[in-house]
């Protein structure tokens, strides 16, 4: 267990300080009042540097409990979101309140409440592992007996109680992103703030550090705000996605919504028993073909029309049909369609 | 207020262990001072007590102001400056623990040098002046330096120049080697305009020389000029942080 959730510094009253900006949503979609906290609301955010808009214009809500993937290409505005959001970079417009606090206003409130991992950011290479850790959590004002309990469940948790002792400069990349996790959660954060955490890493130190996302927000209710380019990572991960292109939010939605908006970039893959002529099935379909031999890959803008189609054509040309499959587009297919410019969402 | 001191003190210790024993600090921290000294008092026959004052002055003015240049671009070059940011600190407490680190050092090695000279004969008369202007004068320099690293450079030899532009003047023209008494009335003027001079004041005062501004308003001098350059140095790495990410 990487942390009691019921045991954080500040309790969730404390809130209701800003009455204004604590959005409490009530879901009705089961019987009995749910009701859906917004730890994160950003209203209309915008950040200009030397007449450049790098973040426009840009709203949206976190719910407590999630994990919200925060989706872009390079250049895009995320890791300037972040840093407007976790109160490092004040916006030019608009407003944001995080755990309740505005961020312009209150910003060391709002840094003593949640945790950060930046994307650029290093660990201490002349500490050792031990210092780094301990460094953060007296930073976050950890009581001396509590500091060194939590720094030594967090590096055994990570794997790297066994380096404790050894200076930062010798752990590899993976190590050092640990690391850099122990430092966030020192001071048992409710909110993370992740700005492409596995971003350069092997697939191995990836994978634990998702691992690792996934059983915090699972078993201890850490809210996680996660910045990636990397579609599938956030397929995996998140409950609900932002996508921002050019400083500008394109759509916020849960990765199944989207695949539902987006039917359109479904593709049904055939196997005949023989190769086909590319000329005669684009003339059969109407539609976009891939041809590999005697595979066709068809993109679908109606599922049924073009299963039609395909039986129509084999029955035409004496052709069998091995196999037929209709493939969901994948996160990639969509943020690939939305960047481009080809999705209005 | 006292989590605020534990936060200050938790920076000057990472300060401390990280940035001691970096190049620039040694060599303009212990080296520069060391030499310099040697080249001016060098088959010269100078009065030990004439030669303690300089040799003070100029040791708690370099080792004061060698460790905070290499702080803030050291830190923008290693990425750790935005996880400094990131946690419940602002711009004051980093300054004041990048300070305190700073003027540890400074004291440190001052000390160490007044307790050899005293080992070759130089007696130190008022311990109480002695002691306080070293202290006064480790924090006046360590937030001076600190103001000169504010460009967001992050190399830390580019801010060692653009100190050592500043440092090397200031050496010449603040009764180090000549008294202020001494100097011509136009050069008397500039000194008074230097901090430093108000260091070499007191020190003179400590060894029993005759000086030419009284203890109390080098002592009130070297405060005031402590809270200007503590101030404008927030101002300006407030002003220089964005651009250090």
């Amino acid at each position: 267990m990487l942390m009691n959730s019921k045991n954080f510094y500040y309790p969730y009253f404390l809130y209701a300080r800003d009455v204004a900006s604590y959005s409490v949503a009530w879901a009705l979609s089961r019987p009995g009042a749910v009701y859906v906290v917004d730890v994160i609301v950003a209203d209309g955010l915008t950040k200009r540097f030397d007449g450049l808009t790098a973040v426009d214009n840009v709203s949206f809500h976190v719910h407590e409990g999630e994990i919200f993937g925060f989706l872009g290409p390079n250049g895009a505005g995320k890791t300037t979101t972040v840093r407007m959001l976790t109160g490092i970079l004040p916006p030019d417009a608009g407003r944001a309140f995080v755990l309740g606090f505005d961020v312009v206003k209150k910003p060391l409130e709002v840094k003593r409440r949640i945790g950060v991992v930046p994307e650029a950011a290093n660990v201490y290479l002349d500490l050792t592992v031990w210092e780094n850790v301990t460094f953060m959590a007296e930073l976050y004002g950890v009581p001396r007996g509590v500091r060194e309990r939590r720094a030594r469940e967090l590096l055994d948790e990570m794997g790297l109680l066994k380096y404790r002792d050894a200076k930062a400069r010798r752990l590899s990349k993976g190590m050092r992103q640990r690391l850099l996790i122990c430092m966030a959660l020192v001071h048992e954060p409710p909110l993370l703030f992740l700005d492409e955490p596995t971003s350069g890493l092997d697939p191995q130190s990836a994978r634990r550090i998702r691992s690792m996302l996934r059983e915090l927000n699972k078993e201890e209710g850490v809210t996680i705000f996660l910045t990636t380019h990397n579609m599938w990572e956030a397929e995996e991960l998140c409950h609900r996605i932002a996508i921002i292109n050019r400083g500008r939010l394109v759509a916020v939605s849960n990765p199944r919504e989207l695949k539902d908006m987006f039917t359109r970039l479904r593709t049904v893959e055939v196997e005949f028993n023989r190769a086909v002529d590319e000329r005669s099935i684009l003339e059969a379909l109407g539609c976009e073909v891939d041809v590999s031999g005697n595979r066709c890959r068809i993109r679908a803008r109606d599922v049924n029309d073009v299963i039609c189609g395909i039986v129509d054509y084999a029955k035409s040309h004496g052709l069998e049909i091995l196999s037929l499959n209709v493939i969901e587009p994948s996160l990639e297919d969509i943020f690939l369609e939305i960047v481009e410019g080809k999705a209005d969402v | 207020m006292f989590e605020n001191v534990a936060k200050i003190w938790a920076i000057a210790k990472k300060d401390m262990k990280i940035y001691y024993l970096k190049g620039p600090v040694v060599i303009f921290g212990l080296l520069l001072p060391f030499f310099l000294y040697l080249a001016y008092a060098w088959n010269r026959n100078i009065e030990p007590a004439e030669a303690m004052v300089s040799i003070m002055a100029m040791t708690v003015f370099f080792t004061s102001t060698a460790v905070g240049p290499v702080i803030a671009p050291w830190e923008t070059r290693s990425r750790t400056f935005e996880r400094l940011l990131s946690s419940p600190v602002n711009m004051s407490i980093i300054l004041m623990g990048d300070a305190l680190a700073s003027t540890i050092f400074g004291i440190l090695i001052t000390v160490a040098i007044a307790v050899l000279s005293m080992v070759i004969g130089v007696h130190i008369v008022n311990i109480l002046v002695f002691a306080c202007n070293v202290v006064i004068s480790a924090v006046c320099f360590s937030f001076l330096s600190l103001l000169l690293s504010s460009p967001p450079a992050d190399t830390p030899a580019n801010i060692m120049m653009l100190s050592s532009l500043l440092k090397f003047p200031l050496i010449f023209v603040s009764g180090v080697f000549t008294p202020v008494g001494e100097m011509p009335y136009l050069l008397r003027i500039i000194a008074l305009l230097s901090p430093l001079t108000y260091t070499t004041e007191l020190f003179r005062a400590s060894v029993h020389l005759e000086t030419y501004v009284p203890a109390y308003i080098a002592i009130a001098a070297i405060t005031v000029y402590t809270l200007v350059f503590a101030m404008v140095a927030v101002k300006l790495h407030e002003r220089s942080a964005p651009k250090r990410l």
